[in-house]
């Protein structure tokens, strides 16, 4: 459809322009509010593939749950002074460093890659909740579950981490 | 998807939209007459008769207050705190089924504006992008008691978001659907969700309360500590906007509650009434109403009976009984499907 065609140039766009604004805001709040915008537009791009589920889920991890502490930890540090940070030479070269590594790898993936027109996204049925579930709890049931644990213990380490005496 | 259906879908999102501005309007009428019947006073009865006016007097105050800025505060910050809140507060309002279809002309026309197949997990992400509006006018204040009640208002209703998801699982864990019409179509007639879940419920309207910022749970405006909570520093229709998203999200909560438990526009001895399939629908619509208001008027009723938590108090309430209790629900739940599945 012509109209999600719009949809995905505006989202792209905004998702964009967001993810910029992230580096080149002075102040961190709005660096951190920016990121949540950037999010929105991708769960947008999430709907346009008919992966409803994921999109909700996307906002509800995403926007609500780790941003809001972002926010939270910015908030209570009052990181608003600016050139609290101290730009180094060091961070720097480090930074383009790590920036042009990511860089190449991308450009290697790419470059190969044929870029067509994927299939009708509306017919794409695998992103509703139902199928999705089957998928999950039929075919990768073991990893699933694996990755629970593993949250599991990211939990019981950060209460471990937060507590100040541990007995 | 045709020209006529997008125009019908429009029609429907502005009057439901009207609707729950109305709705929140007459409520901080409401909320002052209940008050005053609870405190044996009259409350406002000036503006037309039995203050019937006074919402749209005090509308009209609020537009014409002074709009003052503090010099230090983020201007756009600033602006984006309240209009966040308020149409944060909005949005739940597209996925909740007001009423059944109605049929003309053989064209069904659903008075839902989105059935959409994850409706329970939208509910939850509005929810949890509820924070937002508090948060950064609480910080784009620039003012410490605001910074105070926006850190607060943030972990109450982080705290209380978790138990309030956990008490819905159970319901669509007995449903066995994530669509809100599906879940209302399932407690047809008295068959409503409250006589199944009745710990479920509770959890859900005492978290309701916490997220609605709403008393016994009303720390984040706690006059006494803060002034004036995350708003301190905020005057005019910006100030209007934070009380009014107050109420619609009262509204939204006390829809939320009738959907989920009461059975939505459900009501009893539906189907001896022999009417025709309009008729019921518009019934129907009219009983979810009435149990909203219903709900709404219970929201007043606390709010003008108990005292206000203590912060200490409000964290333990959440963390160390609402929510092991809401596990324990889901627990149960999961055990009885199962054994009604094996027998």
């Amino acid at each position: 459809m012509i109209f999600s065609k719009y949809l995905f140039f505006i989202l792209s766009f905004i998702a964009i322009y967001a993810a910029l604004k992230v580096l080149i805001s002075k102040k961190p709040m709005h660096s951190v509010l920016y990121l949540t915008l950037a999010f929105f537009a991708i769960g947008g791009h999430y709907i346009l593939l008919n992966a409803q589920f994921l999109a909700v889920v996307h906002i509800i991890v995403y926007a609500g749950a780790i941003m809001v502490l972002f926010i939270y930890t910015v908030m209570l540090l009052n990181l608003n002074i600016q050139g609290e940070f101290p730009k180094t030479r060091l961070t720097a070269i480090a930074s383009a460093i790590a920036g042009g590594l990511l860089l190449t790898v991308l450009i290697a993936v790419f470059r190969t890659y044929d870029l067509k027109m994927a299939a009708d996204p509306s017919l794409n049925q695998i992103g509703l909740v139902k199928n999705l579930g089957k998928v999950l709890f039929e075919e990768y049931y073991l990893p699933f579950e694996l990755s629970s644990i593993l949250f599991l213990a990211a939990m019981v380490g950060a209460v471990m981490l937060g507590k100040k005496d541990i007995y | 998807m045709d020209g006529n259906y997008i125009l019908y879908k429009f029609i429907l999102a502005t009057v439901i939209l009207l609707i729950s501005l109305l709705v929140a309007m007459y409520s901080t009428l409401l909320e002052r007459k209940v008050a005053g019947y609870i405190q044996d006073r009259l409350g406002p009865n000036r503006a037309g008769i039995g203050g019937i006016f006074q919402p749209l007097a005090d509308g009209l105050k609020l537009f014409y207050k002074e709009e003052f800025m503090p010099g230090t505060a983020d201007k756009f910050l600033y602006i984006l705190g309240p209009s966040l809140t308020m149409m944060i507060a909005l949005l739940t309002s597209a996925v909740i089924p007001w009423g059944n279809s109605i049929v003309v002309n053989g064209t069904e026309y659903s008075l839902q504006v989105a059935d959409i197949n994850v409706g329970v997990l939208y509910v939850f992400a509005i929810l949890s992008i509820g924070v937002y509006g508090i948060m950064i006018g609480g910080w784009a204040s620039n003012n410490k008691y605001a910074l105070i009640g926006a850190v607060r208002a943030a972990s109450q209703m982080i705290s209380y978001e978790l138990a309030m998801s956990m008490s819905i699982i159970a319901i669509v864990m007995m449903s066995g659907s994530l669509s809100l019409k599906d879940i209302v179509d399932q407690q047809h007639g008295m068959n409503w969700n409250v006589w199944y879940q009745p710990l479920g419920f509770l959890i859900f309207i005492v978290c309701a309360f916490a997220e609605c910022n709403r008393s016994p749970f009303d720390l984040p405006e706690c006059e006494t500590e803060l002034i004036g909570g995350y708003h301190t520093e905020y005057s005019s229709m910006k100030l209007g906007f934070y009380l009014f998203a107050e109420y619609i999200n009262m509204f939204i909560s006390s829809a939320m509650i009738a959907t989920l438990f009461f059975g939505g526009y459900n009501f009893p001895f539906m189907d001896s009434l022999n009417l025709s399939h309009n008729a019921l629908t518009i019934i129907g619509s009219l009983v979810f109403f009435m149990k909203i208001i219903f709900f709404v008027f219970f929201f007043m009723w606390v709010r003008w009976t108990l005292p206000r938590f203590r912060y200490d108090q409000l964290m333990r309430l959440g963390w160390k009984t609402l929510l092991p209790l809401a596990i324990v629900n889901i627990l149960v739940t999961g055990f009885v499907i199962m054994l009604k599945n094996h027998l």
